[in-house]
C-alpha cells in the first residue's frame, strides 16, 4: 500500500511546479503517477480529468482526490487534496503580506497598472479559446447571449446565471426561449 | 462572523464554479460588489498574481482573497472552503463513476452551461477593463498584448513581466 507520506510530498510538488493550475498540471502528472510511479493507467487519468473537469471545483484538486481515494480510500484522498493545496497557501500569503507593506510604492503601482492590463487581455484570449471549442449550435449562441443579456442588463449573479443555464439545459428541445 | 461569511460564500463558489481555472473570477466579482471585502482593482491585482505563482489559480485566488478579507486564518479557511465541495461529491461519485459520467441528463446539463459559464468570464473581463483601460495608454497596451497573444501564448508569465514593465515605463 502507497504512503500517505508518499501520496502527500507528491501532490506537494504537483502544486509547486503547476504554473496556471488545470490543464497545465497534466503532463506533470502523467509523468509522476502514471510513468514513473505506476499508481494508476493512463486511461485512469484521463479520466478523472474529464469527470473533475464537470464536477464543482477547480480541475487540479479535483484529480488529485480521485488519484488519492484511488490509492487509501478517504484518508488518501485529504491528503492528496491537502498536499496540492498546501505551496499555495504559504506562497500566497507571503506574497499577500508583502503587498500590503509595498503597494505604497509608486513603481509597484505603475507596474500593477501594466498587468491589470495583460489580465484583460488574457481573459479575452481565453473567452476566444473557450468559443473556438464549445460554441457550435443555435443552442448554444441562445445560452450564450442570453446569459450575456442577464448579466449586462439585469445584473444576475454568476451563480443564478448557471442555476438557469443548467435548468435551460434540461428542457427538451428547448430553442425558441432562453434559459 | 466574518469567518462564517467567508466560509459560506467560498463554499458556494466552490459548488458552483464548475470547470475550474478563471471561472471562480465572475464569483469573486460578485463577493466584491456584495462585501467590499476586497475592490475590483485589487481583484485584478489578485488574478495577475495567481497567474504566475505555482499552484491551481482557483486555490491561489481563494488564499489571497481570505488574506485580504482575514489574514493568515481567514487563507485557510477560503481556501479549504472552497475545495470542501468538490471532496465531498468526488467522494460520493467515485461510488457511481460510470453511471455519472454516461448519464445523459449529466452530460446535457454539462455542455448546456458551457456558453453561459464564457459570458461570465467575459463579464468578469468587462469588471477588470473598467478598473484597468482607463486611458489611451492603456487602451494601446491592451491591443498590442491582444495582437501579440494571436502569435505567440506558450508562457502567460511572460505577459505578466512585460506589461509591468511597461508599466512602468509609460507611468500607467
Amino acid at each position: 500500500m502507497v504512503k500517505l507520506t508518499e501520496i502527500y510530498a507528491i501532490f506537494c510538488k504537483m502544486g509547486l511546479f503547476t504554473f496556471g493550475g488545470g490543464y497545465a498540471m497534466l503532463p506533470i502528472l502523467k509523468s509522476e503517477v502514471v510513468d514513473k510511479r505506476k499508481w494508476i493507467s493512463e486511461e485512469e487519468l484521463l479520466n478523472y480529468y474529464s469527470i473533475g473537469q464537470c464536477t464543482p471545483g477547480i480541475i487540479a484538486v479535483n484529480a488529485s482526490s480521485f488519484i488519492g481515494y484511488k490509492l487509501r480510500g478517504i484518508s488518501g484522498m485529504l491528503c492528496a487534496t491537502a498536499a496540492v493545496i498546501t505551496p499555495s497557501l504559504i506562497i500566497i500569503m507571503a506574497i499577500a503580506a508583502m503587498l500590503q507593506k509595498y503597494m505604497g510604492n509608486q513603481y509597484l503601482q505603475w507596474a500593477f497598472g501594466g498587468i491589470r492590463v495583460s489580465v484583460v487581455a488574457l481573459i479575452i484570449c481565453t473567452v476566444i479559446d473557450l468559443w473556438r471549442k464549445g460554441v457550435k449550435n443555435k443552442r448554444d449562441y441562445l445560452v450564450f447571449f442570453g446569459a450575456s443579456a442577464l448579466l449586462w442588463l439585469f445584473n444576475l449573479s454568476a451563480i443564478s446565471v448557471v442555476v438557469l443555464a443548467a435548468a435551460g439545459a434540461l428542457i427538451p428541445n428547448f430553442g425558441g426561449k432562453k434559459s | 462572523m466574518i469567518y462564517v461569511l467567508l466560509a459560506y460564500e467560498f463554499f458556494k463558489i466552490g459548488l458552483f464554479a464548475v470547470g475550474g481555472g478563471l471561472v471562480t473570477v465572475p464569483f469573486l466579482f460578485d463577493l466584491s460588489e456584495q462585501y467590499h471585502w476586497f475592490s475590483a482593482a485589487e481583484l485584478a491585482d489578485m488574478i495577475a498574481i495567481s497567474q504566475s505563482t505555482p499552484g491551481p489559480i482557483g486555490i491561489n485566488m481563494a488564499t489571497y482573497a481570505g488574506f485580504k478579507t482575514a489574514g493568515v486564518f481567514g487563507s485557510l479557511l477560503a481556501t479549504l472552503s472552497l475545495v470542501a465541495p468538490a471532496v465531498i461529491v468526488i467522494y460520493l461519485i467515485e461510488k457511481i463513476l460510470d453511471k455519472w459520467a454516461n448519464n445523459i441528463y449529466v452530460q446535457k446539463v454539462l455542455t448546456g452551461i458551457r456558453p453561459a459559464v464564457m459570458a461570465l468570464i467575459l463579464f468578469a473581463g468587462w469588471d477588470v477593463a473598467k478598473v484597468s483601460i482607463v486611458d489611451i495608454k492603456t487602451a494601446c497596451l491592451l491591443a498590442a498584448l491582444l495582437l501579440a497573444m494571436q502569435f505567440y501564448r506558450k508562457n502567460v508569465f511572460i505577459y505578466i513581466i512585460i506589461s509591468a514593465i511597461a508599466g512602468v515605463v509609460l507611468q500607467i
